[in-house]
């Protein structure tokens, strides 16, 4: 066994990077990730160096800030395969810019003729923003079904293309059953019929090689948060072309070329879109996360989680009563397994593997549409990424293990 | 029973799984005067509750839906425990749980709270103290409501 199968980066780096994970089985990165050492450090030094607001002063602070803010820019683009870093749009994550987009092109774009298409593994951040505007418009609005499997039902495509919708808000990867949804095989297919495809990106981007280009997606939105980085800082990316004919939704500093009393002209993409002073050592952050995975490669952060995932299945396989959602190829699914253990409720579960030291997330997922298809009020889920190990699948097991012994005469 | 087993746990403790097993007033009460629903929105736990008050006496109060073995066992001890006491006294009950459940160091309570005692484990996890209280806070929630007869 090579050590590329046990583990992605060494366990001294791990400790290094990682310290407080030290004694503690960290399986909810799907909700949020770990921050390494040297993205905290990028953050703070725009303090401890001196802070100073981004393309405003002339004085070396400012400066020093301006170019560390567009460079992230620029590696944000390049991580993401985009033509053009002008098409990266800094939010305050996926549901901001989810939000911002649903009140830019879609305010501009929806009408009451239209069809609006969502999936029914779509997160709430990209449902609602959709649901909301076809109920505020009195658009069409088309539920894109999950399949028995927990895949996107294909037999539906038809219908889907029949109807010509204007939009279709999809998931890449649900942050429920860990599938991957076959964007590349469905984006053309839908822009063929004339849909502006918009992909959430949350928990994608941060675990597999990604390239919008070939995609050939409209728009994508992401969240540094899930991708070794900090909260409160995200992105938005869009077409130049589209993001051009949008309307500037948030007024302030920082989005204007010129303001008159009479007339106003707004400032290009992006800056048109990222009114008031941004959250900047968020950037840096999520900058120095880019970096930190770049270091290690996407494709082998996707080749850990697979293996890692082809493990966890097998041993939780093993498990009598335990049912894992979503599809069972470890090659379609992400680092994402949503389980239920003898019908225990997820809370006692995710309580008292909790007790063990593995941090296993439980309840709805911001998915209840999902959970109703599911027939389940809640799953408890664990996620893995670039820090976790064979051995946390088995600790994991052995807590589970003692969920049911807790639980063994009880009558559900 | 489990009684062995989880008499060792700090939560999980065998009257609170017995609760959770054998609920002896659930489902729903047709002759209700009071109902109402409480969902925690952060686990999609959903309480209903119903209660049937004459003569300014709580006669009956049963409950249904689906939540977590702490939601639940404490929606079943809620059912038992409220039967028979005035509706003036039920309430002085409810809140005299809900201050011995959300302080870290409880004083004894000024009420006998009988098997809820059971659920003092709950402070140990902060985050199912929510789980412990839907019903008390349903029940409070119908009691407000206009009588549905």
């Amino acid at each position: 066994m090579t050590l590329s199968e046990t583990r992605l980066i060494d366990k001294p780096t791990i400790k290094k990077d990682f310290p407080f994970l030290d004694g503690t089985i960290f399986l909810d990165s799907a909700a949020t990730s770990q921050m390494p050492v040297p993205v905290c450090e990028s953050m703070s030094e725009h303090y401890r160096l001196g802070a100073s607001n981004v393309h405003r002063g002339v004085y070396d602070w400012s400066v020093r800030a301006t170019d560390k803010f567009e460079c992230t820019r620029r590696k944000v683009a390049a991580f993401i395969g985009a033509q053009d870093e002008r098409e990266c749009i800094f939010t305050g994550g996926t549901t901001d810019a989810l939000n911002l987009l649903a009140q830019t092109w879609g305010e501009t774009n929806i009408t009451a003729h239209d069809t609006v298409v969502v999936t029914s593994m779509e997160h709430h951040s990209n449902l609602l923003p959709w649901t909301q505007l076809a109920e505020r418009k009195g658009a069409n609005l088309i539920w894109w079904e999950v399949t028995d499997e927990g895949e996107l039902d294909l037999d539906q495509l038809p219908e889907i293309l029949a109807a010509q919708p204007k939009l279709v808000a999809l998931t890449w990867v649900s942050n429920v059953l860990g599938t991957i949804n076959p964007v590349e095989k469905l984006i053309p297919q839908l822009k063929e019929h004339g849909a502006t495809v918009v992909l959430d990106g949350a928990q994608a981007v941060p675990h597999m090689p990604c390239d919008v280009t070939k995609l050939g997606a409209d728009f994508l939105a992401f969240s540094a948060h899930k991708m070794l980085g900090p909260t409160g800082i995200g992105v938005l990316w869009g077409r130049a072309e589209l993001l051009e004919e949008m309307p500037p939704c948030r007024f302030g500093g920082s989005m204007i070329l010129s303001v008159r009393r009479d007339r106003v002209r707004w400032a290009e993409i992006p800056h048109k879109f990222e009114g008031g002073t941004p959250n900047i050592s968020g950037v840096h952050g999520l900058g120095a996360a880019i970096d930190y995975l770049n270091s290690i490669g996407m494709d082998k952060v996707r080749k850990h989680e697979v293996e890692l995932v082809t493990y966890a299945m097998e041993q939780l396989g093993q498990l009598d009563g335990l049912k894992v959602f979503g599809p069972q190829d470890p090659a379609r699914r992400s680092g994402v397994i949503s389980f239920e253990f003898r019908g225990i409720h997820p809370h006692d579960l995710a309580t008292i593997i909790g007790r063990e030291g593995v941090c296993a997330r439980a309840g709805h997922h911001c998915c209840q549409p999902l959970m109703k298809n599911l027939g389940r009020q809640g799953t408890t889920r664990a996620s893995f990424y670039i820090y976790n190990t064979r051995e946390d699948v088995d600790v994991l097991v052995g807590a589970l293990k003692k969920a049911g012994e807790v639980f063994k005469d009880v009558i559900l | 029973m489990v009684v062995d087993l989880a008499a060792d746990d700090d939560l999980y403790k065998a009257i609170i799984l017995e609760h959770y097993s054998r609920p002896p007033h659930k489902g729903p009460l047709p002759e209700h005067t009071h109902y109402d629903e409480g969902i925690n929105p952060s686990c999609g736990d959903e309480i209903e509750l119903f209660i049937k008050v004459d003569d300014d006496v709580v006669q009956e109060v049963n409950f249904d839906g689906v939540g977590c073995s702490i939601c639940l066992a404490s929606a079943s001890m809620l059912t038992k425990l409220l039967r028979g006491k005035t509706v003036e006294e039920a309430k002085e009950f409810r809140q005299a749980f809900k201050d011995w459940i959300t302080v870290r160091e409880p004083e004894p309570s000024p009420v006998d709270l009988d098997e809820l005692e059971a659920l003092g484990g709950v402070r140990n996890y902060p985050v199912r103290i929510k789980c412990a209280l839907l019903a008390w806070e349903t029940f409070e929630g119908a009691l407000r409501k206009q009588s549905v007869n």
